[in-house]
């Protein structure tokens, strides 16, 4: 868009509520405001609570979608605000918190708290088969089984995956995709000591893979476009070698 | 509802990957340690570090014969001379096995592909082979300022994987986070600091944590900038600033602020240095390499200061490409090829599109430089212990340890951030084990009734005040415009004049939101008051520096100046006093003799002392400034003339 061109105005429908304040009610308020060139939600949230409303929550940090804390609903549809060009997108903006987190106000949800609760149901970091030793030189691993692991290491748990999933929606115990692709990052990681037995549980259990009914909203909505459908086939091949293996050691 | 009164062994402020390390450190030895982080920790900005993290393993081809050695002279050259040599000295040799460390804890390292190898280096194509011997082992790429490829790096989210990996560390020894925690006063009776009053950013309620021992790892302050920072909007400087407050503790060397060459116009998201590391270019607008003349040796890969100079010049010179925004320079990245652009460079990739809309395997690159990097910081001994307050400890990029000096390379502020958690993370379970949690509560309740009649005060204010968000822009345009690349005693001397009238108008502004809980008006405005000091603090101390050195130029006074001004600033301002007040410390043991960088300017003003001399009362200088002992001699870990091996 050139600065010459008829710009237009900009309609935000944002979803409120301040759980502080006994007098909040849930609500819509209406906010207008005229598009500049590459206006991304960030921006116009800002310009919005600055000059409109300065009551208004929402979360950003980095503003350059590697942080992963400005997941919210806009249009129906769980993005990153901060990399959201207004350009992409109608006249009339509509935005909700996240759905699955809890609420800490307006457009501001607690991600924090699930992806803490995430990574220590899955026990999500290595299983050391050595202590460190400071003295050694690092153990080697192919640059293909590296850039492998770095794949699934690249989910910024924004938050997107779980928002979209049917399942998540109505069970808060199930892993969701970036639940699902912490636990492959750290299954393909030779350095991790656990053995496919040792992940049986978690997952096959029922907030693991095989619960997922298969909507794959998440790959749809993943601003990092995670293979999730890759990772989830990944699992379940491996969780179902589990199985034969664990019935052969018995019957063995 | 928290209590209002907690208790823990060591509280650590800030949840990027210095304050996890370090905690990480307290656990381990058996401490309990709770963080406070403004966001969920992987949000902290350490995740935004992307091209990599320097150590000298010399793993692939062009690193070879690279050693702590090296990487110690690259760092005190890149800082223009102005870092603690002893704590450079520590930093390159324990930098190895902090990157090895990581791998343990997870990272998924670029590996070396033994064999034939394609890179481009100052502008030609070459192919090497990397020794088969070294196939698997980590791999190093060129970032600006070193001799030897050196950082090491997870395609350009090296600082994400970094922070995940100390993270799941920080979860699985059941390590206290409270996330949306802000702390906003340290408690401390003049000589001991036993905690901090902090902001629940969830509610806005308040409370107090007694530890004892407390450490400051709240990042850079860039946003000091507005909207001219690299930075995410949470670096506002909070631990500085409180540590300001206490008017004992000195922060050192706040005018050194770090301009990074790449980011993109106008939003100043960062573009890493791997870009130019992995043989990208920068453009005018004639399309003209302009680095190749200006630095005939280092080309692109001169120091960030340096590189910035030459890029605002040559936009000041009506070379630069005009914008709605001002004018900007190229970053051409096309000839390394889609397929090492969606790998090695991702994340690049991934900004090029959703910020600019352009693909850098097709389009060029719109840069310009801004503020990146705070070198200065809440200065510390080489444990990490507070100059004036014993119990506070301060590191990462919050910290003025002070192994950058008056520029830091590219990659050595992530190398820093788990180097200095692991040393720091040590002394402070030392400090913990040998002394008792000092629980004066009378001192607690009293700093959180302050803290909360602050904010009664900001919701009582009515009227037609200024705006808490115009001050903070107001305080950019100074910033970026009067204390930025280049400066001058007149634009300096402006810039504290409307600095002084912004924090008047903070002390009368209003707010316009007067919600309960969380309020995020409230919120910043409690934060405004202490940004506009940091900012002060900068612009006072470039006045006052009448030289220029690394990152600080002075057109007034264009060169280094090692006969006068071979100090560190030091700068102190209770909260209730009116004016900060500057003082100069000696840099350290000086072992390796100011010089020549093998980069930007060799013209200097000589140091007129003999090294000798000039270190015989280093140590009493420091102690007489406010430096507490450390728990080794000062200077025990220096290598002294080590660097006569290298250099010849």
């Amino acid at each position: 868009m050139s600065d010459t061109e008829q710009r237009r105005r900009l309609r935000f429908e944002i979803f409120r509520y301040n759980p502080e304040d006994e007098n909040s009610e849930p609500h819509m308020d209406v906010f207008e405001l005229e598009e500049a060139p590459f206006m991304t939600l960030y921006i116009a949230l800002n310009q919005i609570r600055e000059k409109q409303d300065p009551g208004l929550q929402f979360d950003f940090a980095c503003r350059s979608a590697i942080c992963g804390s400005c997941g919210m609903m806009v249009n129906g549809r769980p993005a990153l605000a901060c990399r959201t060009l207004t350009a992409d997108l109608p006249e009339t903006i509509q935005l909700y918190p996240l759905p699955t987190f809890k609420l800490v106000g307006d457009l501001s949800v607690d991600t924090g708290t699930w992806f803490r609760e995430m990574a220590e149901k899955t026990e999500a970091w290595i299983h050391e088969r050595l202590p460190f030793d400071p003295d050694a030189v690092e153990d080697r691993m192919s640059d293909d089984v590296a850039a492998a692991i770095y794949e699934g290491d690249r989910c910024i748990e924004c938050g997107c995956c779980v928002a979209s999933c049917g399942l998540a929606n109505v069970d808060e115990d199930f892993l969701a995709g970036a639940g699902l692709n912490r636990v492959a990052r750290f299954m393909m990681d030779p350095r991790d000591g656990r053995s496919d037995a040792d992940w049986f549980d978690v997952v096959a259990g029922e907030q693991g893979v095989f619960a997922c009914i298969g909507m794959m909203a998440c790959a749809d909505v993943c601003p990092k476009e995670l293979p999730l459908l890759d990772v989830y086939a990944y699992l379940r091949r491996r969780t179902l070698g589990a199985r034969f293996v664990a019935k052969a050691d018995k019957a063995g | 509802m928290t209590s209002r009164l907690v208790t823990t062994d060591v509280l650590v402020i800030g949840g990027g990957l210095a304050g996890e390390r370090c905690a990480i450190e307290a656990a381990a030895a058996g401490h309990e340690a709770v963080i406070l982080s403004l966001v969920p920790p992987r949000r902290s900005h350490s995740c935004a570090a992307q091209g990599g993290m320097q150590a000298s393993l010399a793993n692939c081809a062009k690193a070879a014969g690279d050693n702590p050695t090296v990487h110690f002279l690259d760092t005190v050259r890149g800082s223009d001379w102005g870092a603690d040599q002893e704590v450079a000295t520590i930093f390159a040799e324990e930098a190895p096995t902090a990157v090895r460390e990581l791998a343990h804890f997870g990272v998924p390292w670029s590996r070396v592909r033994g064999g034939k190898n394609h890179y481009f280096i100052k502008g030609e194509e070459v192919d090497i082979d990397e020794a088969l011997e070294s196939d698997g082992l980590i791999g190093q790429r060129d970032f600006g300022g070193t001799a030897k490829w050196r950082a090491c790096y997870a395609a350009a989210g090296t600082g994400h994987a970094a922070l995940y990996a100390v993270d799941s560390e920080v979860v699985r020894l059941g390590i206290t986070v409270r996330d949306r925690a802000e702390a906003v006063a340290l408690l401390h009776d003049g000589s001991r600091c036993v905690g901090a009053v902090v902001r629940d950013l969830r509610n806005g309620s308040h409370f107090a944590v007694m530890a004892k021992a407390t450490v400051i790892a709240t990042g850079g302050y860039g946003r000091i900038y507005g909207q001219y920072t690299s930075n995410a909007t949470i670096n506002e400087g909070t631990g500085a600033s409180i540590a300001l407050d206490t008017g004992v503790v000195p922060l050192g060397n706040m005018e050194a602020v770090q301009f990074h060459p790449t980011t993109l116009s106008p939003s100043g998201i960062l573009v890493t240095e791997g870009c130019r590391g992995d043989g990208g270019y920068l453009l005018d607008k004639n399309g003209d390499r302009f680095m190749v003349e200006a630095e005939p040796e280092k080309q692109e890969l001169a120091s960030r200061d340096v590189v910035s100079r030459h890029m605002q010049q040559r936009m000041r010179d009506g070379f630069g490409i005009d914008s709605p925004y001002g004018p900007h320079l190229w970053l051409d990245i096309r000839h390394l090829g889609e397929e090492h652009l969606r790998t090695k460079l991702l994340e690049v990739w991934d900004i090029c599109r959703d910020f600019v809309g352009r693909n850098p395997a097709k389009e060029l690159i719109p840069v310009r430089p801004t503020q990146h990097y705070s070198m200065g910081g809440v200065r510390v001994n080489k444990d990490g212990q507070a100059y004036g307050l014993s119990g506070l400890f301060a590191v990462g990029e919050a910290s003025c340890w002070d192994m950058h000096g008056f520029n830091r390379l590219g990659g050595n502020s992530l190398s820093e951030t788990l180097v200095s958690g692991r040393i720091v993370g040590r002394r402070v379970a030392e400090f913990a084990s040998g002394n008792a949690l000092k629980a004066d509560t009378g001192l607690a309740f009293a700093a959180l009734a302050d803290a909360e009649r602050k904010a009664a005060d900001w919701r009582a204010r009515t009227g037609a005040g200024p705006n808490v968000y115009e001050i903070r822009d107001a305080m950019g345009e100074t910033m970026m415009h009067k204390v930025g690349i280049f400066r001058n005693g007149d634009e300096l001397q402006e810039a504290v004049g409307e600095l002084g009238q912004l924090l008047d108008d903070c002390d009368h502004a209003v707010l316009r939101c007067k919600d309960p809980g969380v309020n995020p008006e409230l919120a910043f405005a409690l934060r405004l008051k202490g940004m506009l000091r940091l900012a002060m603090t900068v612009a006072k101390g470039a006045l006052a520096r009448t030289e220029s050195r690394g990152a600080h130029y002075r057109t007034d006074y264009p060169l280094r100046n090692d006969a006068e001004w071979l100090n560190r600033t030091l700068v102190r301002w209770g909260a209730n006093d009116s004016d900060p007040t500057l003082s100069y410390e000696p840099t350290g043991i000086i072992d390796l003799p100011p010089g020549h960088r093998g980069y930007g300017s060799d013209e200097r003003i000589e140091m007129t002392d003999t090294l000798e001399h000039h270190n015989e009362d280093v140590l009493q200088e420091q102690a007489r400034h406010g430096r507490l002992a450390s728990t080794e001699e000062m200077g025990s870990r220096l290598r002294r003339g080590a660097w006569k091996a290298v250099t010849g």
